[in-house]
């Protein structure tokens, strides 16, 4: 221990493999007592897989987790991780709908048992609910199922800071503010910094930069995976800390020239669209042959505002916040729930969209089946020798070219892609973005959402999300990485 | 023949193949022990009385199919019902069969309204919604078919009784029926659509998949293949009875998952329909020839089942 | 006050509750004779073994399963009950606790294998009824005295079926309702992926639910031969669909772990009266079970329209 402050967790290398996909590569961090450490990063850069395995729920493939001077990498779980007095709040809630919030707090306490159990679990979240969100107007016998979604919140909080015979010293906190409005996420990080004071640790996870930067002591920054920066909280600002995150914009996938330059509006509006809760603001506008970019930070609404197109173009309805005009279809960001059919071979992957049209008589025509398939093998240059193989056989990015080509070969104008590149190699991206960009010239309607500063390069018009909101828009000569980020982190009205 | 090895190896990858060796097995001990003795009037009974496991089994498979949490329990009173109903209709005479046959086919599409009405309206699940509409359903036929023992129309009752060459005329119906529905499954819009939405309800309503109209035509297909179920049924066995539906229910699911049908939907498996459900009558009757009890045939039916369907796992976690 | 009492959560609550008040007013209105020790006590006297198998089903439905196979296992211990607890009491204890293990074996295969266990509790429905045809293969049997004893028993003022449903209903909803083990029980039903983050076993869980749902299946067959002093090994059929049944009306939902001993008791209740009241109309018992459907689909009808009134609020 080099250190005055006593040393609660040290990782050194720490790995964790899902499949093929590399999570975690070698992560080195530590928390001393008393501190409060940010981690920032974009979405999949691993944080909450860090925090999983340091939390016990999940295990790591390899590398050192010493506890309080212990190395327990060969046997770390959920108890172990308790016993150490290390908490995590997970970012999906971790509480029992049905249960109240007095047998919540009891879930995680093995000492809350016995005669008058009960009275004990109420008063010990009580207690903490008035400590930390005074005013919070919540009862410890509400069911927790019939709470508001920011209530549930403050009971998640509130409960990891709760202390019966277990001791406590860090309490992971990820993203813990998304679902508290203002004043409640100020009297969270207020007692943050109070619980710092008294020589416990935090971890704060968020996307609020502000947030990280003001209350930490010190910012771990990951990147695909690895730690890339790792500073006191006072030698970070925001412009520093976007450009740590930020992906490195490589040479040839800068803005990609568009030597038609379309003029908006010349062509006719295929979609309009405003988001359900939005009372004001920017109205998504796409025009026939655009390649529209939905940005922002991921989950800020853009997923929500493709499946209300989708929707309505679905059902043929036409209300004051979406019109669309012409056949859609989607390609999913998330393959294996959204896209795939596992047990069907890539040929029936691809058609099942546009099998309507192959219909003779009462019957689908097989030939036509196979001919479809043998177009977009080549034209999309799926790999594989037989399109009747099962489409788990193909690689992830295999995989999403048929998920591609079942959209592009259907009979849509318009194509919705909820940022369907996650996790894509960048050989098989630079493919689709070309065709994309042809389909594009030859009449089709795109919709982009990407999380991508790289993608949204190949778009015509962008609008940026945040909060659930569009909070602006930029035409594609105007297109700057620091404009979209900045957007991005706008608080959304 | 001989099939070479690739063709062999390809064929026993199929899931139902099981299914027809255990029902091989079976019969070679069965006539074994016979000594070779009614061999062939075995293979008879079974093909009648597995025809009309295959009937509601075929329905019950499209709705599992589709799906976890899709199941039909309102088969059984389905078969009452209808049984009873067109007998009374019918009244003994061919006069009225033409009228008898739609008035079946009516009950099935009735009842399946009603069970995907109450799935969908009152937001319950399939297993509480067809249970409930059971009750109604049993209810109706025991009110309508009390002390009711009208024969069956002699057109129906040879027609359900014939045989050609040893094999029973109504098992090649089912057959042909079976065929069809396998067509239906693989090759129209309709049972590609069963396929994508048991494989993930999401993903299919995102392919532009009308999901509640597909899952509504397949409650409709489980009602009217009961019904005709309960048709044949009474023509077969010389008149309706209020119970005959019974052993119905555990029966259809019971095929569906040992002729390797994936209970977490979307693998269908029609040939292993028939398998399952000559498997699972030759199994009795060859505990039967061994001299074991009642409940020995029992116990080991449903071993049987337990068996099969740990070995084929739960595959994926429902979400 | 009335906001609370037009709240869909009050009304959720008192749901089955009120559904067995109507049903009983309109019992007593139409034949006020039944309204006495006697009249009640005929009327309710199925009620313990329904109530008993209800809550076993309760069990297992909290930890988001379902028992297609508690009739026949119903069966089967009213058949052991008869038999060889009598010729060898002994020995008939061992078959009943026995029956209580394999009851935990198909929890943890369950949870194992993550198997539906509607298929698995499909075949045991088999294998119980052929166990029960092996040990009685024709009806009869005769129950041991002490079990006749104690349900023929004639308390003062209140009868047998009434205090006795109210014990069920107290000590079930003390122990999982009340006790801190059931929080976690009930939990791993509403957020098993929850449970387990806590550090709990889901696997014993899911082990001690499905034995908690064989003993109580245990106790429902012995309470039915006290009634019927024979056995048979049809003689619980139907109580899988009245079981199913009874959980739903006492406002328990299918997946979630949102369950209600007292309500389940007060669902069995229901739908044991539900055969009276049809008699006490005139009418025809053949509508007996479209009723118990019917009143079914009216409070699932009336959840429904709660629920709606829930998600606009």
């Amino acid at each position: 221990m080099s250190t005055a402050r006593s040393r609660i967790v040290d990782l050194k290398d720490v790995t964790k493999k899902f499949g093929a996909v590399r999570a975690l590569v070698g992560v080195n961090a530590h928390v001393d007592a008393g501190e409060c450490l940010g981690l920032v990063g974009h979405n999949g850069a691993g944080k909450s897989t860090l925090m999983n395995v340091l939390a016990g729920t999940l295990s790591s493939d390899d590398g050192v987790i010493t506890i309080h001077g212990q190395d327990l990498a060969a046997h770390y779980n959920v108890r172990q991780a308790h016993r150490n007095g290390i908490r995590c709040v997970f970012q999906e809630l971790s509480l029992c709908p049905n249960l109240t919030v007095a047998e919540n707090v009891r879930v995680l306490h093995t000492a809350l048992k016995g005669v008058g159990w009960k009275q004990r679990a109420r008063r010990l979240i009580r207690d903490k609910l008035e400590e930390i969100f005074p005013g919070h107007g919540i009862s410890t016998d509400d069911v927790v199922g019939d709470l508001s979604i920011g209530k549930r919140q403050m009971v998640e909080i509130a409960r990891a800071f709760t202390v019966t015979t277990e001791p406590l010293h860090l309490v992971i906190l990820d993203e813990p503010t998304s679902s508290l409005d203002g004043i409640t996420a100020k009297q969270l990080l207020k007692h943050v910094r109070k619980a710092v004071s008294k020589e416990q640790s935090c971890i704060l996870i968020s996307h609020l930069l502000g947030e990280v930067l003001d209350y930490s002591d010190r910012i771990l920054v990951m990147k695909d995976g690895e730690v890339v920066a790792e500073r006191p909280a006072s030698e970070f600002t925001r412009d520093s800390l976007v450009a740590k995150m930020g992906t490195v914009i490589e040479e040839g996938s800068a803005k990609v020239e568009d030597p038609a330059h379309k003029v908006r509006g010349t062509t006719p509006l295929m979609v309009r669209a405003q988001d359900k809760y939005q009372e004001t603001g920017v109205e998504l506008l796409a025009y026939k042959g655009e390649i529209v970019g939905l940005a922002g930070l991921a989950g800020s609404g853009q997923t929500r505002t493709l499946i209300q197109i989708y929707d309505a173009a679905i059902k043929g309805k036409r209300t004051e916040k979406t019109a669309v005009e012409g056949p859609v279809a989607l390609i999913a960001g998330d393959r294996q729930t959204d896209g795939i059919f596992p047990l069907w071979s890539i040929s029936q992957n691809v058609c099942i969209r546009s099998l309507k049209r192959m219909v003779k008589g009462w019957m689908i025509d097989p030939a036509q089946e196979d001919a479809m398939a043998e177009k977009w093998k080549n034209k999309i240059k799926i790999k594989t020798m037989n399109m009747d193989d099962n489409i788990l056989s193909l690689s992830g990015g295999n995989q999403q070219k048929a998920l591609f080509a079942r959209a592009l070969g259907s009979d849509a104008e318009i194509v919705l892609m909820d940022d369907p590149m996650r996790g894509v190699d960048i050989g098989t991206k630079l493919e689709v973005y070309e065709l994309i960009r042809t389909e594009a010239d030859s009449g089709r309607t795109f919709l982009w959402n990407t999380t991508e500063m790289e993608e949204l390069n190949n778009c015509d018009y962008v609008y940026i999300f945040s909060e659930g909101k569009i909070v602006s828009e930029l035409a594609r000569d105007d297109l700057t990485e620091e404009k979209v980020l900045r957007s991005s982190f706008e608080k959304g009205n | 023949m001989i099939l070479k090895g690739p063709a062999l190896e390809r064929l026993f990858k199929k899931p139902w193949i099981w299914s027809y060796l255990g029902t091989l097995i079976v019969w070679l001990i069965t006539v074994s022990f016979t000594k070779g003795q009614g061999a062939g009037d075995i293979i008879t009974a079974a093909l009648s009385f597995a025809t009309f496991t295959v009937i509601v089994g075929l329905g019950q498979m499209f709705v599992i199919t589709t799906g976890p949490g899709n199941i039909d329990l309102s088969i059984p009173a389905n078969i009452a019902l209808s049984g009873a109903v067109t007998m009374k209709i019918m009244d003994g005479t061919n006069d009225m069969l033409v009228v008898g046959f739609l008035v079946a086919m009516g009950c099935g599409l009735l009842v399946g309204i009603f069970n995907y009405s109450l799935i969908r309206i009152l937001k319950i699940p399939p297993i509480i919604a067809t249970l409930s509409s059971s009750f109604l359903v049993l209810s109706t036929a025991i009110a309508y078919g009390r002390g009711l023992k009208v024969k069956p129309p002699p057109f129906l009752a040879d027609f359900t009784t014939e045989m050609v060459y040893g094999v029973p005329m109504l098992a090649l119906v089912v057959i042909g029926l079976a065929f069809g529905l396998s067509v239906v499954l693989h090759r129209t819009l309709y049972g590609r659509s069963v396929l994508a939405i048991g494989q993930n309800m999401r993903a299919a309503r995102l392919a532009g998949i009308n999901v509640e109209r597909i899952r509504f035509a397949t409650y409709v297909l489980s009602g009217l293949l009961a019904s005709l179920c309960g048709l044949a049924l009474a023509g077969f066995s010389g008149g309706a009875s209020l119970n005959m539906g019974e052993e119905y229910l555990l029966a259809s699911i019971a095929v569906v998952v040992i002729g390797g049908t994936s209970v977490a939907g979307g693998r269908a498996n029609v040939p292993g329909i028939w398998g399952a459900s000559l498997f699972m009558f030759l199994l009795v009757t060859m505990l039967n020839t061994l001299g074991a009890s009642g409940g020995v045939r029992l116990i080991m039916t449903g071993l049987i089942i337990i068996a099969v369907i740990t070995a084929a796992g739960g595959e994926k976690q429902q979400h | 006050m009335w906001a609370y009492l037009s709240s869909p959560r009050f009304l959720r609550s008192i749901l089955p509750a009120a559904s067995l008040a109507v049903l009983l007013a309109a019992i007593f209105y139409i034949q006020p004779r039944t309204m006495s020790y006697f009249g009640l006590k005929l009327m309710l006297q199925y009620a313990v073994p329904i109530a008993l198998a209800t809550i076993a089903q309760m069990h297992i439905i909290t930890v988001n399963d379902l028992d297609l196979s508690i009739g026949p296992f119903v069966g089967l211990t009213a058949c052991i009950g008869a038999t060889l607890l009598v010729s060898t009491p002994l020995l008939g204890l061992l078959a009943l606790a026995a029956c209580i293990g394999v009851y935990a074996g198909l929890g943890a295969l369950v949870y194992w294998r993550n198997l539906p266990s509607i298929v698995v509790t499909l075949g045991m429905s088999f294998v119980w009824m052929g166990l029960s045809v092996l040990i009685l293969p024709t009806p009869g049997g005769k129950a041991p005295v002490w079990i006749k004893a104690i349900m023929g028993y004639e308390f003062p003022f209140i009868p047998l079926p009434i205090i006795a449903a109210t014990t069920i209903a107290l000590v079930v909803h003390q122990g999982l309702m009340h006790s801190s083990y059931g929080a976690v029980l009930r939990g791993a039903g509403g957020n098993p992926k929850a449970i387990g983050r806590a550090g709990w076993s889901l696997l014993k869980s899911k082990m001690l639910m499905y034995a908690l749902g064989g003993f109580f299946g245990v106790l429902s067959g012995l309470s039915l031969i006290g009634l019927t002093s024979a056995a048979d090994a049809h003689i619980a059929d139907r109580y899988t669909l009245y079981s199913i049944a009874g959980v739903i009306l006492g406002g328990g939902e299918f997946v979630g772990g949102r369950v209600s001993p007292i309500g389940a008791v007060l669902g069995a209740l229901t739908l044991t009266l539900t055969g009276s009241f049809l008699i006490f109309m005139k009418i025809s018992p053949d509508w007996q079970i479209g009723a118990q459907g019917g009143i079914l689909i009216i409070v699932l009808a009336l959840r429904a329209l709660i629920k709606r009134k829930e998600a606009m609020s």
